[in-house]
């Protein structure tokens, strides 16, 4: 619990956050180096085609990855939102405003996959069914909240304001899990669950495992770059990120 | 925890349980519009309405398919297979998945002789994949499956 409470603490302070995300960073970043390459070969080359779709099936390698990724991406800037309205801290602003870009960009990516593959297999490129609606929602929550940080001038009331409209979105999020179940809906239910066995050999979730893995590691990677950036910006008139600057800039 | 953050992490799962609550009820009382479509015993049954644009689904029954040797038009049978069926009629391109024992989803209008007159036919996957030999043990002798080395 004391541990718990100081990295509570220490998460407060830029100059340590700037300095642990370095390390965390690069360690990330070659994780997904490795992992993204050889989830891409064995799931597009090795893997087996699908007995109905083919080839045609080896979207849901980009697919599935880019459309969880979108939702944990939400679901951290909604918890970064909330840290930020009980306890002020200014850390969640940064994450939360640094993830926004990287969340539409891949809701948009599923949403784009999804409508590349749907056009053979279902026929259509677009329908309003429960689940694509509500990813479209995610995009417009991320796009929404971005243009809301834009339109507010003032530091503090634009992270209160941005930070709200993340927690209330949070709602759409098991919305976007369940669509498939609650309601009858063109979106095939769900491959995998925490519960059950996948419904897809082990040759062809092996290598979706890998990728999913791989995207996070990616995402955690670009994530503290910019959050790393943004924090020698806002913090441009302190001593240690004068120091650093003219380090990284002497080098 | 110091009185003022109490406070505001009381009001922030305030405004997170109302809203929560806020969509569930709409979400509860738009139901039946977000489905995406009738099923056959809703089509059987009556229920669905005559001409007007709906969309309705099942399973395409096996040796129900008839195409039109001249033209794009084709006929097939939607079941649940639980004794509820119903005909539809479509003159365009089908899509890749589309086969028998296959989901379908039709959109269109019933006419008055309840036989399905559909504008577009969207097939709907399953979350079932497999590599082709196991499809093949599967569904031994069942007929219905399809390598799929037709596809694109």
């Amino acid at each position: 619990m004391g541990m718990l409470k100081t990295f509570w603490h220490r998460l407060g302070s830029p100059p340590w956050m700037y300095g642990i995300a370095r390390p965390w960073m690069w360690g990330f970043g070659v994780l997904a180096a490795v992992l993204i390459p050889a989830g891409l070969i064995w799931g597009l080359f090795i893997a087996p085609p699908d007995y109905q779709q083919s080839d045609a099936f080896r979207i849901i390698y980009v697919h599935v990855p880019t459309a969880i990724l979108a939702q944990s991406c939400y679901l951290m800037i909604g918890i970064a939102g909330f840290v930020h309205l009980v306890w002020r801290m200014k850390l969640a602003d940064v994450v939360l405003q640094e993830a926004l870009v990287i969340g539409a960009s891949l809701t948009a990516l599923a949403l784009i996959t999804g409508s590349v593959w749907g056009r053979p297999m279902w026929g259509t490129w677009w329908e309003w069914d429960a689940r694509t609606t509500s990813m479209l929602i995610l995009l417009f929550l991320y796009f929404g909240i971005y243009a809301l940080r834009e339109a507010i001038p003032r530091p503090d009331s634009r992270a209160r304001a941005s930070a709200l409209l993340a927690v209330v979105g949070l709602i759409n999020i098991p919305i976007i899990k369940y669509s498939v179940e609650w309601w009858r809906t063109l979106h095939q239910p769900s491959t995998f669950s925490m519960v059950e066995q996948p419904k897809m050999p082990a040759e062809m979730y092996l290598p979706l495992l890998v990728l999913v893995l791989g995207f996070y590691a990616f995402m955690g990677a670009v994530l503290l770059a910019r959050i790393r950036v943004e924090l020698l910006n806002r913090e441009s008139g302190s001593s240690w990120a004068q120091a650093e600057a003219r380090r990284l800039l002497s080098s | 925890m110091n009185p003022k953050r109490r406070a505001r992490l009381q009001a922030v799962t305030f405004i997170l349980l109302g809203a929560a609550l806020t969509v569930g009820l709409v979400l509860f009382a738009v139901r039946e519009n977000i489905n995406m479509f009738y099923e056959p015993a809703r089509i059987a049954s009556g229920e669905a309405p005559t001409d007007t644009r709906i969309r309705a689904g099942g399973m395409v029954l096996d040796g129900s398919v008839e195409r039109s040797d001249e033209s794009l038009a084709v006929s097939f049978v939607l079941t649940d297979h639980a004794g509820s069926d119903f005909t539809v009629y479509y003159s365009g391109i089908l899509p890749d998945l589309f086969r028998e024992g296959q989901g379908i989803l039709v959109q269109g209008q019933l006419d008055s002789n309840r036989h399905f007159q559909a504008e577009e036919v969207l097939a709907k996957h399953d979350e079932n994949y497999m590599p082709p030999e196991l499809a093949g043990m599967a569904m031994q002798g069942d007929g219905s499956a399809d390598t799929g080395a037709d596809l694109p």
